[in-house]
């Protein structure tokens, strides 16, 4: 009987070396920790609970009869973060560099179908040199099972990649599916095809780095929604973005013990918007000194600048923010923006998080570029988004709120429940000098009346109150209660039910 | 008494005098600018006159605009403040000439001591003790010798178009003043193409000491005591102090008869201040008078209880002053920190904007303010006192138009070592955002043993940081009390995590007591044993520190006991840590469990990429213009880009000779601060 216990044993450590010592020291000289050491980070001490430990592949092709090792290059199982449960696979390096064979799919697929029954986020960490070429397409299936169930668990349970090494080819596509990619810097890449693919077809000379590198990703691609600078802060960051996430869209997001006065009052807000219209302010200051204790997780951060989005918590409970960010572009929106913004307002609709929104918009960056790109279908993305949302959707216009842009930021008529606004803030169809130039375009020449014009306009327009008078908005309130005022809207709204029309799927401008 | 008063100044010193006047039940009224319109002294004041755009000579010391506001405001009486108009002899005339009191001196007093070879001439007449030197031109080398001898050795002989060092020597003796002379003249014809030589006494270990008189128009003239204001930063003071811990009493005593002398010299009334240079030997020499309330009178005010500003509107107003030399007592120790927006990680390059936290400690009574019933505001009392003057408010903006100064932070004990320590404990409780400011430089001061020994002089600042300020480094034993604080709070922390919704019941995570912090490249491997009151937490080498605090997750400032003793630690965010900032240091600090620390010491380090080779962008701002292209060969001091920030432009040049090797931003482009903007070669 002893035996039999300690064969147990043995043969679990044996599968916890994985590829064994070398290759873990290898993984560890390349700044890198190993799938097992990830999880041990990712979740609480000691919660981790394995499943399919002794899973080895059963390619015979190449040799590869030979060599069975156990878990057949990926980690999986469940365990809880402060407690709640997720479902986690991390793929390991070390065995066969992590590369995706049928049984290291099916691994995977068994927790996301768990995930899915069970209602808990699932959380992937991609370390993986891509395909096992020797299982041909048997691999490729494989990835096909994981993005269908990507697809399906996708507005079921919240879905997390962290890549942590390569990612390469078919690869990419499970992540990208997934809610959020995080990378950490330097250590890891994402693409569709590698810099020797790139230089043969296109005799581009690029770097991995260069390629799919963390800041390629984060700044220019849009494909992550956050870089870190090594393993252990990576997830720490995943583990805190958790804490902030609903573990399934039948649940409301988490509320966890806040030290925050809900009412307090930031008298250092009325002074917020500078005198002069066109001076640029930090909108990150009014999302700091709304939010609890002034924690703030950002999505994006590093991407389409002049719309910010991320999550805080409201007496505990998360929201979902989205706000213009008048220091980059005037806070215009544009193509990236939109798109930017779109997604986080429909993460946040699956998941009941409701949606806190700071406006401060000149309108849609116009140009060429944009027109060629498509702003017109991209806007639209972030329209739809917002109507189509039924959380709880609290609206603060803070300065400008200019033509269709205005529509598209919750607006009262896309079915925002509390639109407040500032009474620095200006709703009108455009700023008053271009305003003034098209109703008085008979007057162009004349400096002097065109100088009284505008001023008209400005004392007519340039304020909430024509919007107040007609119900557009709700209140005009001062700029120091924010907090309160949002906080107490969204606690009048915490049994807000509101649905759509039954649809299969709707067919947002994508 | 005066029923209005005019305050013709604005910022703190426009606050401070308002304070003053409410007291004395007069009425109050502010000139302001365009940029001064949401201003805290706009804000106090019973009344505002708008005087002007906001650059000071389009506003504030244009006379004309502010004679219009008195007229429009019908007060009786100017406070001029210290700076814009408060030594202008015009302007005291225009209000002379319009039967407007003047709180101030005499316009003749104001003259004399405005003109430095008038004011020496006058005090040498007045037998105040001057800088002996030989204005006259020196013809050869014996003649300087000769002159070098009769002032005393150690002399200074300089070049009379000198600057900037050159063409200045100091000789010891004969010989050193021969060759001196000759050095100096030659270098003076190089440089300067003027070889004209003048020699005094030169100064050894030289502090700035002065003297706050105070007369009234009755012939009653008396001092106050001193300030010694030697830790000064390019002639700016920085940090001040009253009593001075280096003057005796038959020092003082000399020095305030001589200044009282010279005031009387000159007709003066009101506050004045007669500044003097003293030499290791006690020796003391006449610099100048400032005939106006000085910046750093609070400290005088908390020594003798003598509110100035009232003194000086009963002096205008022609009362008798009614306290004479023998009440005053000098009391306990008052030392005053100036904060100023700027960056001491930047060489002090002065910082604007907007103020997005602004939170002073609180203000305490006590002292001889607090018996004489002279406080100004209202604070509760205690055995110290912490007086801030202040014109700014959270959420105001420093602006560039004027002087950096964001506030006076006085304290105020029985001892002086009981002052400094109070000084500590305020600056970090000041929580101050948004800005560069010199709050982690002034604690580096006051930790600094020459100044906790009273030993610093004038070169204090440039001798003991010639490099620049670059933070401060800590004592292992504040490091370790910091160490053990990190724990405990982060234990909070982490157990409020797990108290979240939606965790599965009976398998909630358990928060260990084994922590491993990490510090500035330190470990400290900790047991944070908590209990109700607090934690104790034991270090590996058995040691421990008791903690107790009400900190809570999200404040800003923490107040920790740490055993027996006060540490205040400023709470900020990083990535899976703190940053925790305290006496001037600014720490990254990492609180983990042992195996996440294990893992931790996996993590390659990570070098700063080098920015030798960049340009960086210096504050936040606008990309006007790019005046090079890549590949370009620049030269040192040539023009590289325009930022404009603050509606100000900003030319960036280029430090040394190199090439352009890429430009990451182009007009039109908003930077961070520390953005590259381009590469070299």
């Amino acid at each position: 009987m002893k035996d039999i216990l300690s064969e147990l044993e043995s043969r679990r450590d044996m599968a916890r070396l994985g590829g064994g010592e070398h290759r873990i020291e290898a993984q560890h000289k390349r700044g890198k920790l190993t799938a097992r050491e990830r999880i041990e980070l990712l979740l609480d001490e000691g919660s981790f609970e394995e499943f399919d430990t002794f899973v080895a592949h059963r390619c015979t092709d190449f040799g590869m009869e030979k060599q069975r090792p156990y878990g057949d290059g990926v980690v999986t199982g469940w365990g809880t973060i402060n407690g709640r449960m997720v479902y986690v696979f991390s793929q390991d390096f070390t065995v066969f560099g992590g590369s995706l064979s049928e049984t290291h799919a099916q691994k995977i697929c068994k927790i996301m179908d768990m995930a899915v029954q069970n209602g808990a986020p699932v959380i992937g960490i991609n370390d993986s040199g891509g395909a096992r070429i020797q299982e041909g397409v048997a691999s490729l299936a494989g990835y096909a099972e994981v993005f269908q169930r990507n697809i399906m668990a996708s507005g079921v349970v919240p879905q997390i990649s962290v890549i942590m090494g390569p990612c390469a080819g078919g690869a990419v596509y499970s992540p990208a599916m997934t809610d959020f990619i995080f990378m950490v810097k330097d250590s890891s890449y994402m693409f569709v095809t590698g810099p020797d693919v790139v230089k043969t077809v296109t005799n581009e000379v690029v770097t991995a780095e260069e390629l799919g590198g963390a800041s390629t990703h984060t700044k220019k691609s849009s494909v992550a929604d956050g870089a870190f600078e090594n393993d252990v802060e990576a997830l720490a960051e995943v583990r805190r973005l958790v804490d902030f996430l609903p573990l399934n869209n039948r649940e409301k997001p988490p509320v966890r013990p806040f030290f925050d006065e809900p009412g307090r009052g930031e008298k250092s807000l009325d002074t917020l918007i500078p005198e002069n219209a066109n001076t640029p302010y930090d909108m990150k200051e009014l999302i700091e000194k709304t939010a609890d204790e002034g924690d703030f997780f950002e999505i994006q951060e590093d991407f389409a600048k002049n719309i910010i989005t991320g999550f805080i918590r409201l007496e505990g409970q998360t929201v979902g923010v989205v706000a213009n960010q008048p220091m980059v572009l005037a806070g215009c929106l544009d193509i990236d923006s939109s798109r930017k913004a779109a997604r986080f307002v429909r993460f946040c609709d699956c998941f009941e998080i409701p949606i806190l929104t700071f406006v401060d918009v000149p309108g849609f960056l116009p140009g060429t570029s944009q027109e060629y790109g498509g702003v017109i279908k991209h806007g639209a993305k972030l329209l739809f988004a917002y109507g189509e949302a039924t959380v709880p959707k609290v609206t603060v216009i803070t300065r400008k709120a200019y033509g269709g842009a205005y529509d598209v930021m919750s607006s009262k008529h896309i079915r925002g429940d509390f639109n407040y606004a500032w009474p620095t803030a200006e709703i009108a169809v455009m700023g008053a000098k271009g305003a003034t130039e098209i109703i008085h375009r008979a007057d162009l020449g004349n400096e002097e009346k065109i100088a009284a014009h505008t001023k008209d306009y400005e004392d007519r327009f340039a304020n909430p109150f024509v919007a107040a008078e007609r119900g557009f908005i709700d209140e005009v309130i001062m700029p120091h209660s924010t907090r309160r005022r949002v906080a107490r809207a969204f606690a009048s709204l915490r049994n807000k039910h509101l649905s759509n029309p039954w649809k299969k799927h709707d067919n947002i401008p994508l | 008494m005066f029923k209005k008063i005019l305050i013709a100044n604005r910022g703190e010193i426009a606050c401070r005098v308002i304070k003053t006047a409410r007291k004395m039940g007069i009425g109050t009224v502010a000139i302001y600018s365009d940029a001064d319109r949401q201003a805290l002294h706009v804000e106090m004041a019973d009344e505002a006159v708008h005087i002007g755009p906001p650059p000071a000579n389009q506003s504030y010391i244009v006379i004309d605009k502010v004679m219009e506001a008195i007229r429009s405001s019908g007060a009786e009486a100017v406070h001029p403040g210290y700076g814009f108009l408060s030594e202008n002899p015009k302007f005291a005339e225009a209000l002379a000439a319009e039967g407007v009191a003047f709180v101030g001196p005499p316009v003749g007093a104001i003259e004399k001591m405005g003109d430095k070879i008038t004011s020496k001439k006058i005090a040498k007449e007045a037998g105040v003790s001057t800088v002996p030197g030989y204005m006259g031109l020196i013809e050869d080398a014996d003649e300087a010798v000769k002159i070098s001898a009769e002032i005393g050795y150690p002399v200074m002989i300089k070049a009379s178009a000198g600057g900037g060092g050159k063409g200045m020597r100091i000789a010891w003796d004969d010989d050193e003043a021969r060759e001196g002379f000759q050095s100096s003249k030659n270098e003076a014809a190089n440089s300067f193409g003027d070889d004209r030589i003048f020699i005094e006494k030169f100064v050894t270990q030289p502090r700035h000491i002065e003297i706050q008189v105070l007369c009234d128009a009755h012939g009653n003239g008396l001092y106050l005591g001193e300030r010694e204001c030697s830790i000064q930063r390019r002639n700016q003071k920085v940090v001040e102090e009253a009593p001075s811990p280096f003057l005796d009493e038959a020092t003082r005593k000399a020095m305030g008869e001589q200044a009282v002398a010279l005031a009387q010299a000159v007709g003066y009334t009101s506050a004045g201040t007669v500044e003097f240079i003293v030499d290791g030997d006690k020796n003391f020499y006449f610099l100048e008078m400032n005939t106006r309330l000085q910046v750093e009178h609070p400290v005088t005010e908390l020594i003798t209880g003598i509110d100035l500003v009232e003194q000086m509107i009963r002096v205008a107003n022609g009362e008798e002053l009614t306290i004479t030399q023998d009440d005053i007592k000098l009391n306990g120790w008052a030392i005053e920190n100036r904060l100023y927006a700027e960056d001491p990680y930047r060489n002090f390059l002065p910082s604007i904007g907007r103020l997005t936290r602004y939170r002073p400690p609180a203000e305490v009574a006590a002292g001889p303010l607090l018996d004489n019933d002279k406080w100004q505001g209202e604070a509760p009392s205690g055995p110290i006192a912490v007086r801030n003057d202040t014109g700014v408010y959270e959420g105001g903006e420093i602006s560039m138009y004027y002087d950096p100064m964001i506030a006076k932070l006085c304290t105020w004990a029985p001892t002086r070592a009981e002052a400094i320590e109070a000084m500590r404990v305020a600056l970090d409780s000041f929580e101050l955002e948004g800005i560069g400011h010199n709050l982690p430089f002034l604690s580096a001061v006051m930790d600094h043993p020459k100044f906790v020994a009273g030993e610093a002089t004038t070169a204090f600042i440039a001798e003991e940081w010639p490099e620049g300020f670059e933070g401060v480094e800590l004592s292992e034993d504040v490091l370790r009390r910091i160490a053990a604080s990190a724990a405990a709070m982060h234990r909070v922390a982490e157990i409020r995590r797990t108290r979240i919704s939606g965790r599965i019941d009976n398998h909630e995570r358990v928060v260990g007591e084994d922590w491993v912090v990490n510090l500035q490249g330190l470990r400290y491997e900790v047991k944070v044993q908590a209990d109700p009151e607090g934690a104790t937490v034991v270090f590996e080498d058995g040691s421990s520190h008791r903690v107790t605090s009400d900190w809570t997750p999200g404040k800003q400032l923490a107040e920790l006991m740490v055993d027996a003793e006060r540490l205040v630690l400023k709470v900020g965010k990083i990535s899976g840590g703190f940053r925790l900032r305290s006496r001037g240091a600014d720490l990254k600090v990492h609180v983990r469990s042992p195996r996440q620390a294990e893992l931790a010491d996996l993590m390659p380090e990570k070098l700063p990429p080098d920015t030798s080779k960049m340009l960086l962008c210096p504050m936040p701002g606008l990309i006007v213009k790019i005046n090079v292209a890549e590949g370009d060969e620049v030269q040192e001091g040539q023009p590289l880009c325009t930022v404009e920030a603050m509606k100000m432009e900003n030319i960036l040049r280029a430090e040394r000779k190199g090439v352009v090797a890429k430009v990451n931003a182009g007009p039109g482009d908003s930077l961070a601060v520390d953005d590259v903007i381009m590469e070299f070669e």
